[in-house]
């Protein structure tokens, strides 16, 4: 059945911002199906608040919307845009929600908006536990005995040990596993409050059971194909994002795989999924081969994208045009372009993923893996052996330390024996190349070998190099001319580049981690793009499943390969680029660079000494004082003593880092000598500039000329990270001449550093004076904002003037009159993580950000809440806790708040200060304050307060403020911990607009006209 | 101890012996399977081959008896990239097969798949390579061999006595995967050598061709058999019981330059536009048709997938609907023909 010619018009809504559980494999699908239904002739119409997403770039869809990912904002759109079909499958488990809203609260039925993908029966029976439960007793398979449960009364003769699943959460959110009935409660009662319908699942535990996932397709012919098995090796009991997985399984006999394949394929019948994707789960008793069906997403999943990437087979591409009505029979298989999609890709390599976590960013949470999801991002590893896979992923994740995994007791044994064979010891002085292909056969580096230089060099002598293969969906038995390349040993090395154009090799960024995400995939896709376009071949090199970067069509040849050195340098070798492209992946590429250099490939763009001179401190220090741009006192600590010396000549409060730092990572503020601690290596030391104003400059240098993408302002005062401060541009508290010395201070300093491509300047403002505080030559996290809120394609510019072209051939005029306002909101995983304090600090922790634009601030800032997933109260009672140094401060935000109509309620302190500027207030009770009536806890718990603003001391866990933050976490009452955006968010609920909703096309054609 | 495989071309490819010593001669094949190595090794069909698996890792979830599907290995040599053992390799050992590991497998692949299936010859231990290639050179191409005789029972008998329907099953090579599913859907099964008569056939409910190795054009007499059989007893054709069939009914046979093996092939039964994923194991192929009988073809190149005859009550499918190994799509081809025949004796 070809396409269908009734639609014409289709609206896909994204995942929204970057959250556990849910990255960028969602633009990674929303991608690939906005290509293919262009291709068809569609108008595409695309919903999504993130900005770092390449879907939601203006060229991907014919209109664009960064509007909040719910039911208002979507309804708005579908209304203005009046599409035939909403694609409901490309956005994760939000757009699946959002879908089921929209049908339920009548707005698709109103509008004429057919639900393709997943129609609303397909997703109940999907997603609602007992509708499942039925679906799959209809076939004759099992569920674990469960029973749904919409209260905690509810819980009596539950046998123990449960798994508690709440109804339509994010990976499993509010979820666990519980031996005691005293844990059985208070899980209970988390997963009703996190659950959107009020209700979870109690069921048996399959704990330690073998856990497999199948990725199926199926098409409205009832056509069914297995894309993918997946094994994970982390038995039942850990979250399958959690959990390290090989693709294909790798103990199961025929017989029991296909009795899995079989159960797949009666389970997506009986929930009826026609024209698209499904993952399903499996856990299956080891000895007695006994199976439970535990869940399936009749959507593309983190799972889809991985099964994607390790066969070759794109399933959200597929998924879409299923969706429109062809067939699996007529959708060809891209690598092979002669055979069609409806087959079963079967691999001749093995495939790993492993999970990457951030702990160390929330310390005092649990780091107990469970049934709810923790990691922040995945890396993925081919080779030709389950262990050459295994430890490419293993290192892949680029730890500080590289501790290898340790695999659970628990897990199967064949994966216990496969990594008990790792050769021993090795004696460099006797090795021959037969012991080196030993060694790198089973996945070791050169630097699990010996010492990293010289057994790179003794290997190589020995002529010992790798080879790579295709990944071709087939095994080889269909000729394929797939461009998608791992590396292996002891092979023939398979179709090694010809072509004559110039090449540039673009280094990834590797798995995603909290300050370093989705916005280099886009910057690193987007230098695929440019340099294509520039006539170059373009070669990425990357190892994170979930990205656009790694699909196989963004660049002309893909090496999925660990970014490490020697890695890397191996595909350069085997490339021999004009140049290696290291400013778009984040920090990663650039630690490579130095190598890189050494071993004489090219860097392009700004040299890697430029690097160096913007992160080594000492010569940064001398560069301003020679080009004579100010920036906060400094000094350099070696030991505690130093360290007060240093911290006392310049004055407290002081900022202490370790250089070469990523994503503010152990950033510390201090106001005296007690906080400095131990030092025990060197830490650099700053001036601390107190209620600053920070700003944040996107550039393009050519080293010459300097081109200004960005002049963005902060909305938390400097001490906040920027990564987790909200943003705004254009700058608003900016004169005009301190918005031309800004960027006059970027002008000067880019040229001196030897930039040529992107530039990131962060300055802060404090008492009319301007400080740089940090210069990273190289493409920052707010290079997809400001490009989508200006218009302006900063990484192309990058690009071009890489390739040697100057800034004045190129035309660029520095309009800043956008004619609206964009801001930048992040999104923060408190909830996820359960013990540590949720407050802003020098620290990053947000996992993704939102964008919203509007006509003026208070509307763009309420919007941007709204898209984050805060909106904020326009009355009711607000709760008010600052700290001494804010109670100043406070009186104006209170007032307003007043003036709103919010009934204001504080503890002791904060109502003193209160009552004393005549504001009316009522005190309530601090936990640890002694009296009776409901604490401040009590009532945020009970829903009694609508928006909370508390400003920390400091961050002790157990004091009054951490379980007030807590309280409104669990609560899901918003919660602001900095007094300036306590001022915005007032500002907002107080001036904030309802405004049409208008496309990045409209608003980008619009700046232009201006 | 190393080992070597040459190809008639004069290729070598270097691995480590892992079950018997000696040598074994064949044609060098490959499956894409993923699962089911030991099901493919006792496979008759791949008698006087050297098969090559594709699969990164053969040998992870050991032996089971009841997964053979003969009572011994047919293929003289397996090759793999990387063998897991001990339970697999000393299987293959115990059962004298000459075994690989180590080998470029998808260099091999690839070789094959550009110049086709090739002659070749599989050493474990040192030994010349010249010899070999010459060894190699010196076997009989597979077209036009009858391998039938060699594999099948010498005599009849009986596989399951009781059911609804009486199946008499010609074993040209047969799996018991068939005669599982035969038994499975309720027939009751005897087996016949390749060589039984159409009288010894026809007087059963139904008769199942099955599957075989080598070249289907010269067995002459089997297909004679067919010829008087078709209009006397239904038939159901598997694989090389497809090719006799169609050759029966004057379709012709070739031999695919590499052949068909795995369990990913996709084949749509063209009346519904459904696809099947199919299990496949053949090197020869009833030729691309688009007679009203072919009534399954394949996605991959064309061939004639399956055939029906409804006048003659005779039908036919390339692939393997029993699976063992690979997907069960088209086990309901097995039960719905036996429910056909039971159904058309009660009648």
């Amino acid at each position: 059945m070809p396409r269908r010619h009734d639609l014409e018009s289709i609206c896909l809504i994204g995942s929204g911002p970057i959250v556990i559980g849910q990255a960028c494999e969602f633009d990674y699908a929303g991608c690939q199906a906005l290509k293919v239904l262009r291709e068809d002739g569609f108008r595409t119409i695309v919903v999504n608040s993130n900005p770092a997403t390449i879907m939601t770039d203006p060229g991907f869809a014919d209109r664009t919307y960064l509007e909040p990912l719910d039911l208002e904002g979507v309804a708005d759109v579908l209304a203005r845009e009046r599409p035939d079909a909403l694609l409901s499958t490309m956005g994760g488990q939000t757009a699946l929600n959002l879908a089921r809203e929209l049908a339920t609260a009548g707005v698709l039925d109103e509008l004429g908006v057919e639900l393709i993908g997943a129609p609303l029966d397909v997703i109940a029976r999907a997603e609602d536990r007992e509708e499942f439960r039925e679906a799959v007793r209809s076939v004759g398979l099992k569920v674990p005995s469960s029973r749904i449960v919409t209260s905690v009364e509810e819980l009596g003769g539950i046998s123990l040990p449960a798994v508690i699943r709440p109804a339509f959460t994010l990976g499993g959110h509010g979820g666990g596993f519980v031996e005691t009935l005293d844990a059985l409660r208070r899980q209970v009662e988390r997963g009703l409050a996190e659950s959107p319908i009020g209700q979870v699942l109690v069921e048996e535990s399959v704990r330690g059971w073998d856990e497999f996932e199948l990725e199926v397709v199926r098409d409205r012919k009832d056509n069914v194909v297995i894309v993918c098995s997946i094994e994970n090796i982390d038995p039942m009991g850990v979250h399958t994002g959690d959990s390290v997985t090989v693709a294909p399984q790798m103990t199961l006999s025929d017989q029991a795989y296909q009795e899995l394949r079989d159960a797949a394929i009666a389970v997506i019948r009986a929930v009826g999924v026609e024209c698209g994707g499904s993952n399903i789960q499996f856990a299956r008793e080891r000895d007695t081969g006994e199976l439970r069906v535990i869940e399936m997403n009749p959507r593309v999943s983190r799972s889809s994208a991985l099964a994607s990437k390790a066969t070759g087979y794109p399933i959200a591409k597929v998924a879409a045009k299923l969706a429109v009505g062809y067939t699996l029979d007529e959708i060809p298989n891209d690598l092979t372009g002669t055979t069609p999609a409806s087959f079963e890709p079967t691999l001749d390599y093995v495939v790993v993923k492993f999970p990457r976590f951030a702990f160390e960013k929330f310390p005092g949470a649990d780091t107990t893996l469970g049934t709810q999801m923790k990691s922040v991002g995945e890396a993925m590893g081919i080779g030709r052996t389950f262990v050459e896979a295994y430890r490419k992923a293993e290192r892949s994740r680029e730890l500080e330390n590289e501790e290898r995994w340790e695999l659970p007791a628990s897990a199967h044994p064949w994966f216990h024996e496969e990594l008990a064979r790792e050769p021993g010891w090795l004696d460099l002085d006797a090795a021959v190349a037969d012991d080196f292909l030993r060694y790198k056969r089973a996945g070791l580096a050169d630097g699990d070998i010996g010492p990293e230089l010289v057994v790179r060099a003794k290997r190589r002598s020995s002529g010992v190099r790798p080879s790579y293969r295709r990944v071709d969906s087939c095994a080889g038995e269909v000729e394929a001319a797939s461009t998608y390349y791992y590396s292996t040993y002891g092979e023939a090395d398979e179709a090694p580049p010809t072509g004559t154009n110039p090449r540039v090799v673009i280094l990834g960024s590797g798995p995603n981690r909290i300050g370093q995400g989705i916005e280099f995939d886009y910057c690193c896709v987007h230098a695929a793009q440019s340099f294509r376009a520039l006539g170059y071949e373009a070669v990425m090199v990357n190892c994170n499943p979930e990205t656009v970067s790694t699909d196989y069509d963004t660049s002309d040849r893909l090496y999925f390969e660990p970014l490490r050195l020697e890695e890397v340098l191996a595909v350069c070798e085997r490339e021999r680029p004009d140049g290696v492209a290291i400013q778009f992946g984040g920090q990663t590429p650039l630690k490579l660079a130095r190598g890189l250099e050494a071993a004489g490939f090219p860097i392009m763009g700004t040299p890697f000494d430029a690097v160096d001179l913007a992160e080594d401190r000492e010569r940064f220090g001398a560069l301003l004082a020679r080009l004579g741009i100010r920036c906060p006192q400094w000094g350099i600590a070696r030991s505690s003593e130093e360290a007060r010396e240093v911290a006392e000549r310049i004055g407290f409060p002081v900022l202490i880092r370790p250089s070469y730092v990523l994503g503010g990572r152990a950033m510390r503020v201090c106001y005296s000598c007690d906080d400095l601690g131990d030092i025990d290596r060197p830490v650099l030391i700053d001036r601390f500039l107190e209620s600053a104003i920070e700003i944040d400059v996107d550039a393009v240098s050519d080293g010459m000329d300097t081109y200004i993408g960005a002049v963005m302002q902060h909305v938390e005062e400097a001490g906040v990270h920027s990564g987790d401060s909200a943003c705004v541009l254009p700058a608003p508290s900016l004169s005009a001449a301190e918005d031309a010395e800004i960027r006059e201070v970027v002008r000067t300093l880019a040229p001196a550093l030897g930039v040529v491509g992107l530039i990131n300047v962060q300055l802060a403002l404090a008492d009319g004076t301007l400080y740089v505080l940090e210069a990273n030559p190289r493409a920052s996290r707010t290079v997809p904002f400001a490009s989508k809120a200006t218009g302006v394609n900063l990484v192309q510019a990058a690009c071009r003037v890489m390739a040697g072209t100057k800034l004045t051939e190129l035309g660029m005029s520095e309009a800043q009159s956008l004619g609206h306002v964009s801001v930048k909101a992040a999104v923060l995983p408190f909830a996820r993580f359960p013990g540590a304090d949720p407050i802003l600090g020098p620290e990053m922790r947000a996992t993704g950000e939102v964008m919203a634009t509007a006509a003026d601030l208070p509307t763009a800032f309420a919007k941007a809440e709204r898209a984050a997933g805060r909106p904020l109260p326009t009355k009711g009672t607000a709760f008010l806790s600052v700290r001494d140094a804010d109670k100043h401060a406070v009186v104006p935000v209170a007032e307003s708040l007043a003036g709103l109509g919010f009934k204001l309620l504080a503890t002791s302190g904060t109502s003193d200060t209160l009552t004393a500027a005549g504001i009316a207030v009522e005190r309530v009770r601090k936990v640890t304050e002694q009296g009776s009536g409901a604490t401040v806890v009590d009532l945020i718990r009970r829903g009694r307060c609508n928006l909370v603003i508390n400003t920390p001391h400091g961050s002790g866990a157990r004091t009054d403020g951490y379980l007030i933050r807590e309280a409104a976490l669990v609560a899901r009452v918003p919660c602001i911990t900095t007094l300036s955006g306590a001022a915005a968010a007032v500002h907002a609920i107080a001036n904030a607009r309802h405004e049409e909703s208008m496309s990045l096309q409209e608003r980008i054609d619009e700046t232009r006209a201006a | 101890m190393s080992g070597f495989l040459a190809l008639e071309d004069g290729t070598v490819f270097r691995g480590e012996s892992v079950a018997a010593d000696g040598f074994a001669v064949g044609e060098a094949v490959f499956t894409t399977a993923m699962t089911g190595y030991q099901e493919i090794v006792t496979d008759p069909s791949f008698a006087e081959q050297l098969i090559c698996f594709t699969a990164p890792m053969v040998g992870n979830y050991g032996v089971a008896e009841g997964r053979s599907e003969s009572p011994r290995p047919h293929a003289r040599a397996v090759l793999m990239r990387e063998a897991r053992g001990p339970a697999w390799t000393d299987w293959l050992h115990e059962r004298g097969l000459v075994a690989l590991s180590g080998i470029d497998t998808r260099s091999l692949v690839l070789k094959l798949r550009a110049a086709g299936a090739m002659r070749a010859v599989v050493v474990a231990g040192e030994g010349s390579t010249e010899q070999a290639v010459a060894v190699a050179r010196a076997q009989e191409p597979m077209a036009g061999r009858a391998l039938a005789g060699g594999v099948s029972t010498s005599r009849p008998y009986v596989y399951s006595d009781v059911g609804r329907a009486r199946i008499a099953v010609v074993d040209y090579g047969c799996k018991r995967s068939i005669l599982r599913r035969l038994a499975g859907a309720g027939a009751a099964v005897t087996v016949f050598p390749h060589d039984a008569t159409s009288d010894e056939l026809a007087r059963f409910d139904g008769v199942l061709l099955s599957n075989g190795p080598g070249d289907p054009e010269p067995l002459v007499d089997e297909v004679a058999v067919i010829r008087e059989l078709l209009g006397r007893a239904p038939i159901l054709g598997i694989c090389l019981g497809h090719q006799l069939l169609a050759l029966s009914a004057g379709h012709e046979t070739y031999k695919l330059p590499f052949g068909h093996r795995g369990a990913n092939h996709p084949v749509v039964e063209r009346a519904t536009g459904r696809v099947l994923v199919t299990s496949q194991n053949h090197g020869f192929a009833v030729a691309p048709s688009d007679a009203r009988e072919a009534t399954h073809q394949s996605l991959y190149d064309g061939t004639v997938e399956g055939l029906d005859f409804p006048l003659e009550h005779a039908r036919s499918v390339q692939f393997h609907p029993e699976a063992g190994p690979g997907p069960h799509d088209a086990w309901p081809l097995i039960e719905s023909w036996v429910e056909e025949v039971a159904y058309a004796e009660a009648a």
